[in-house]
């Protein structure tokens, strides 16, 4: 299929990209297009304008700060799963980067543009939500956990553009894992889970836990999280996890029923623990 | 209309697109490059894949505008002087295409995987092909080639 | 494995037959030759159809129904006609006097309901999908865009989408006519004695889920006219018969029209049919006077290309204590969709000889009713009709095995029929020309290491493992090579089943073979090549196999049905012993000698006990010259032929699957999957691997993976391959293969085909495989696709 007709702008500063976006109902951001595309051609978007970022030099890049990793909005699923930045300071990321789609997809799908997508079946939102990243923006700060409004809405305002996210580095001693589920190797996740485990002394000190497709947004699994603080590694964990899917809203579709999600959070969620707590 | 400079197979061209283009319709109905073909509208069957400054991607999901600046390589830019690429070799020797229709964004995605890795596992390439869908082979003969022309590509680079 | 197999009783079966013919490295039949083909497809050097530029090409696309059954009340093109580029706009109202009716080729009863299928729709949409209007325009962007612009009233009607509700008085119709299309009924021995007092009875009902065939390559479709003559591409796998029945639909008369099939990507039946979009680009550039293309999007093409299988399968075993087998009951609904495409009514005809697989029992009987309903129509995809009988019967084998607590391999064992007892007629009435079930079982418990298997699973059940190891056998034999044409005929069929090929040494000795077979990635370049090259002794590379335009190749069946190499590749062969008799009478000529006295072996003719020969190529130059021709030899070496089998031929094999199914989340995983077939005679190796391994990928799917899937209002959601899944390379394993050979009888070359074998073996085998895993959860039956959430819910 092919898209309906839009006008296209490559602005020279992220001033006039705010600009243009601002003064168009109808624009979108053009990033690498990956997610955007498609709709395009299926016809289920009609945008008037593309404000295509992706050449905008405040985008770029992946910085290797002292207490964060400042990932450019343009940088590609690609360079943020091999950017030793990345790997080193907020590995999950890297994880999770890894997971998206598939090569090709990933040479082109930015980081930025899948988080400004907001669509909770991504495997990136969970993550962001779990590490509490902080989404810059070309007007201020927006911490993940108010940004994901609801399903495909993130919190940008008119002409307001995602710059990149600050991940904040977690220190020595956590351990990280994404657990995804999906039918097959390109499909969406049905459920994924993306968790953060600080460990000592052979129990669980603090966790962190973003659910992929659990609801219209990507949640937090808050229940888990503090049911799991000072647990040690065994059947406690088990019991823990089994709080997965409390205050999750799983849809019923054509991939899954909700009840089957809920179960899969439990499941999912103590795997995804064990794994980022170093035991198989 | 913007207008785009993108080099395809070693040619540079300089063409007026409406920002819509995609891609590989600039390549097919413009350029005359029908080697890479559609098979989806959705990103999902890879057989569009083509070498965008270096590396894979699907060339549905691209429209032509982003290419501008750009270095494309599609499956007919492979052969140098007449004689195939070490994958097309390895894809006829190990049998691994019958319908031939995945073939180009296959062999351009078993090129691609390479780069990263250049003495891959089964399960690495396995992985590495997961987003171009073939219906004919059951993958089986792809991932055999898939290791012989890295192979060969090996010995390309270290045989002076 | 049991005792009796291990008894040593096998090895001797095996020693006797079933053994691979030795290669012969004088002969090209039997070797793995790689592909002429793959240059140009390697290269990009394609000819897809949508690669086709004609000057003045306009564009067609087609305006569709967003519903499943709807009334139409009007249709206003009128914006969509000032729309850029556009040159014409029609509804099917405009083109109602002219657009015909889609044929169906197969009445399988006298009192078939066949409603009339326009092209496009003129009163009523009957599927989502169905096209109702189209636009001409000069790019298919601005034809795209002169979509949107068509304004569609519609006045929604009842869908119908379950087939027993269908069958009620108080269903809505989708047709006047009501949802019945016939009921085909077939009874073999005594069906109530066989069921009365049965020591075992076996009741079971299988769906076949509703499958969008999905080949690589979307359909397309170009034509152009002269104002007189026409030519119509097409991404069909027969255009043989697609140029008759256009000619029957469109008025066109058939030497006023061409049709070329260039290079196809795929098919698996979905590309054996005569579809709206070719009549309909025909009716346009006659219309026009203007050569028109039409290419479809992937989510235009899983809505209207048909779909494949589709029936509720009710399927009834009688059996004795001892597990041998008294007789078969079975009962199908056969979802037809909305209309009856060319072979639709046909399809579980295919399977209705074949419930009772490789078993010999007393009795048998099949009836079907095909039913209308509200989706899109169903037609052949890989297998048609065989995959659906060989799914029942194997899984209600392991049912059966399970029941009296024996291993499924044994229960086999005791009710197939032994190698000794080939040529055998089966209850249904086919007669096997050749097997051996024993030699390739045994081959694949062998690979498979079965005995160790079962340890595993057996070890796994007592720990309690979260991931149970299940074992999933299939014994298959299906019927391919279509077909004899008498059987057709028997069988209301509208065509024949032979096929043709002529062969022409050209004067510089090369050879030009044409084919009536119409290769889609099969390989037939190849392989005829290979054939050719044994019977006229000429090297392999100085051959070329021509097909698929009927300018070029006059006659022929096409490609579908594994029926190409075990009709066709013998309609070449027979060509072949044509041209060599002519050449040995123009031998004999020109050596002065009886056509007796001649031995012809390595491509030349010799006289017996001298020196002197000439070579089929110096023939060919002499023929070709023509100063010395004998007394009623034409100067020409080419000859054609046809061949028309007397039997089905019958693939057979023995398949095992080991599946890993996570019951925590109900992922199925298969570990090791071992195919043994048995397709007769091979020419080449790597082909048949090739088509085995593609065809393994396409069964496991089924029994994994791909479900059409409707909502309540009838609205196909898989319309993409987002939600359409097929495997990727990540979710299948690298596949064991192995070949017996029992040669078939029913044609010179010993060959079976081995297009379908893969898949109509494979489905039941994974599914057998992912049942047998959960019997410990008291688990008997997953519906296919088994989904994680489906083996979860079965477990809980």
């Amino acid at each position: 299929m092919i898209p309906a007709q839009f006008d296209y702008l490559r602005p020279g500063s992220l001033q006039e990209a705010s600009e243009a976006l601002a003064s168009d109902e109808e624009a979108k951001v053009l990033a690498g297009g990956q997610s955007l595309l498609p709709l395009l051609r299926l016809r289920l978007a009609y945008p008037s304008l593309l404000v295509d970022v992706s050449r905008l030099e405040e985008l770029t890049g992946i910085l290797d700060e002292r207490d964060h990793v400042f990932i450019g909005a343009m940088a590609t699923h690609d360079e943020v799963l091999r950017s030793p930045a990345v790997i080193a300071g907020c590995p999950l990321v890297a994880l999770a980067a890894a997971t998206v789609a598939d090569p090709a997809v990933r040479h082109r799908g930015t980081f930025g543009g899948s988080l400004a997508h907001a669509d909770p079946a991504g495997d990136l939102p969970a993550v962001a939500l779990a590490l509490e990243c902080v989404m810059v923006t070309s007007t201020r700060q927006i911490p993940a956990a108010d940004f994901f409004l609801d399903y495909l809405e993130p919190a940008l305002e008119p002409g307001e553009i995602l710059v990149g996210v600050k991940v904040p580095k977690l220190g020595p001693g956590w351990g990280f894992h994404y657990e995804k589920f999906h039918r097959t190797a390109q499909a969406w996740a049905i459920v994924g889970v993306a968790a953060a485990v600080r460990r000592a002394n052979g129990s669980i000190q603090e966790a962190r836990i973003g659910l992929t497709n659990m609801g219209p947004t990507p949640v937090r699994a808050r229940a888990v999280e503090s049911a799991l603080q000072g647990v040690e590694l065994g059947e406690a964990v088990r019991q823990a996890c089994a709080e997965a899917a409390e205050g999750t809203s799983p849809t019923s579709d054509l991939h899954a029923q909700a009840d089957y999600r809920r179960h899969l959070a439990q499941v999912l969620t103590h795997r995804a623990v064990n794994a980022a707590a170093g035991r198989p | 209309m913007p207008r785009i400079a993108v080099t395809v197979d070693g040619i540079r061209y300089e063409e007026d697109v409406e920002p819509r283009l995609l891609l590989v319709h600039l390549l097919r109905d413009r350029l005359g490059k029908t080697g890479t073909p559609v098979g989806c509208d959705t990103s999902n069957c890879g057989a569009c894949t083509v070498m965008l400054d270096g590396k894979s991607v699907k060339s549905c999901s691209v429209l032509a505008v982003q290419a501008d600046g750009s270095d494309v390589v599609t499956i007919e830019g492979l052969a140098t002087a007449g004689t195939m690429h070490p994958m097309q070799r390895a894809f006829h020797e190990e049998h691994a295409l019958q319908c031939g229709y995945c073939t180009p964004g296959m062999v351009m995605a078993a090129i691609d995987l390479l780069r990263e890795d250049p003495d891959p596992s089964e399960e690495t390439i396995r992985h590495g092909l997961e987003g171009n869908l073939c219906r004919c082979t059951g993958y089986c003969n792809i991932v055999r080639a898939v290791r012989r022309g890295a192979q060969s590509m090996g010995q390309a680079v270290t045989t002076p | 494995m049991t005792e009796e197999l291990d008894a040593g009783v096998v090895a001797q079966q095996i020693a006797e037959s079933g053994q691979l013919s030795e290669p012969d490295s004088t002969r090209e039949v039997g070797k793995a030759r790689r592909r002429k083909e793959d240059a140009r497809l390697l290269a990009g050097r394609t000819t897809w159809t949508d690669n086709i530029q004609l000057p003045g090409l306009l564009h067609v696309a087609f305006k569709r129904s967003p519903m499943a059954h709807a009334r139409i009340v009007g249709v206003d093109v009128s914006a969509a006609r000032d729309m850029p580029g556009v040159v014409a706009v029609f509804s099917g109202q405009d083109v109602a006097d002219e657009q015909g009716s889609l044929p169906c080729a197969w009445p399988v009863t006298e009192d078939i309901v066949i409603p009339d299928h326009p092209p496009m729709a003129v009163r009523e949409v009957r599927y989502p999908g169905e096209a109702v209007a189209c636009v001409v325009a000069t790019d298919r962007y601005l034809a795209a865009d002169a979509l949107d612009a068509i304004d569609v009233d519609y006045e929604p009607l009842p869908p119908v989408l379950d087939m027993a509700e269908a069958l009620t008085e108080a269903s809505p119709k989708v047709h006047e006519s009501g949802n019945r299309a016939f009921t085909w009924t077939f009874a073999q021995g005594d069906i109530d004695a066989a069921f009365r007092d049965a020591p075992v009875l076996i009741d079971r009902t299988y769906v076949q889920q509703r499958l969008i065939p999905t080949a690589m390559e979307p359909r397309a479709v170009a034509a152009t006219t002269d104002g007189e003559s026409f030519t119509l591409w097409s991404s069909t796998q027969i255009p043989h018969v697609l140029r008759v029945m256009l000619a029957l639909t469109t008025g066109i008369p058939e030497h006023r029209l061409r049709v070329v099939a260039p290079d196809v990507g795929g098919g698996f039946g979905s590309k054996l049919q005569v579809t709206a979009e070719e009549v309909l680009c025909l009716l346009l550039t006659r219309r026009l006077g203007k050569p028109v293309k039409w290419t479809e999007s992937r989510s235009e093409g899983n809505l209207t290309v048909h779909h494949g299988r589709d029936q509720v399968q009710h399927i009834a075993l009688a059996a004795e204590a001892d597990g041998r087998v008294r007789g078969v009951k079975v009962e199908l609904l056969a979802d037809m969709g909305a209309y009856l495409m060319l072979v639709t009514p046909g399809v579980p005809l295919l399977g209705a000889f074949m419930f009772n697989g490789i078993y010999k029992m007393d009795a048998y009987s099949f009836d079907c009713t095909g039913v209308f309903t509200t989706k899109m129509p169903t037609d052949a995809y890989r297998g048609a009709g065989r995959p659906e009988a060989t799914y029942a019967i194997e899984r209600v084998m392991d049912e059966l095995a399970a029941e009296l607590n024996l291993d499924p391999i044994e229960v086999r064992r005791r009710n197939w029929i032994r190698h000794e007892e080939f040529p055998y007629t089966t209850i249904a009435g086919l007669t096997y020309d050749s097997g051996n079930y024993e030699a390739a079982t045994e081959k694949a418990l062998s690979l498979f290491g079965y005995d160790k298997l079962r340890a595993e699973q057996s070890d796994r059940r007592d720990r309690g493992d979260p991931v149970q190891l299940g074992i999933g056998v299939s014994t298959y034999t299906e019927m391919c090579g279509l077909a004899p044409s008498r059987v057709l005929g028997s069988l209301s069929y509208g065509a024949g089943g032979w096929e043709h090929g002529s062969v022409r040494m050209l004067p510089t000795g090369k050879v030009e073979v044409v084919t009536g077979t119409s290769p889609h990635g099969q390989g037939h370049e190849t392989a005829w090549s290979q054939i050719v090259a044994d019977s006229l002794g000429v090297p392999f590379d100085d051959i070329a196999v021509v097909h698929g335009d009927t300018a070029i190749s006059h006659k022929g069946m096409d490609t579908y049905g594994s029926r190409s190499l075990v009709v066709g590749g013998m309609a070449v062969l027979r060509a072949c012993e044509k041209v060599k008799e002519k050449a040995r009478r123009l031998a004999a000529h020109t050596l002065e000698c009886s056509p007796d006295d001649l031995e012809f072996s390595q491509g030349a003719f010799k006289v017996k006990g001298t020196e002197s020969s000439k070579t089929i190529q110096e023939l060919a130059l002499a023929a070709f010259a023509a100063h010395d021709l004998p007394e009623g030899v034409e100067p020409r070496l080419d000859a054609d032929a046809t061949f028309d089998p007397e039997n089905f031929s019958f693939p057979h094999g023995t398949h095992l699957c080991a599946i890993e199914v996570d019951t925590e989340t109900g992922m199925a995983r298969i570990r090791k999957y071992v195919a043994v077939d048995d397709v007769g005679h091979v020419i080449n190796p790597l082909i048949v691997e090739g088509q085995v391994h593609g065809g393994l990928a396409q069964g496991i799917a089924q029994a994994l993976y791909e479900e059409a899937v409707h909502d309540a209002e009838g609205n196909l959601l898989t319309t993409t391959m987002a939600d359409y899944l097929i495997p990727t390379a990540a979710d299948l394993p690298d596949f064991v293969t192995d070949r017996t050979e029992s040669p078939a009888t029913s044609n010179p070359l010993g060959v079976k085909g081995v297009g379908e074998a893969g898949t109509i073996a494979s489905t039941p085998a994974v599914v057998n495989a992912v049942v047998d895993a959960l019997r410990p959860h008291g688990v008997h039956d997953i519906q296919m696709p088994c989904t994680p959430e489906r083996i979860w819910r079965a477990i809980r």
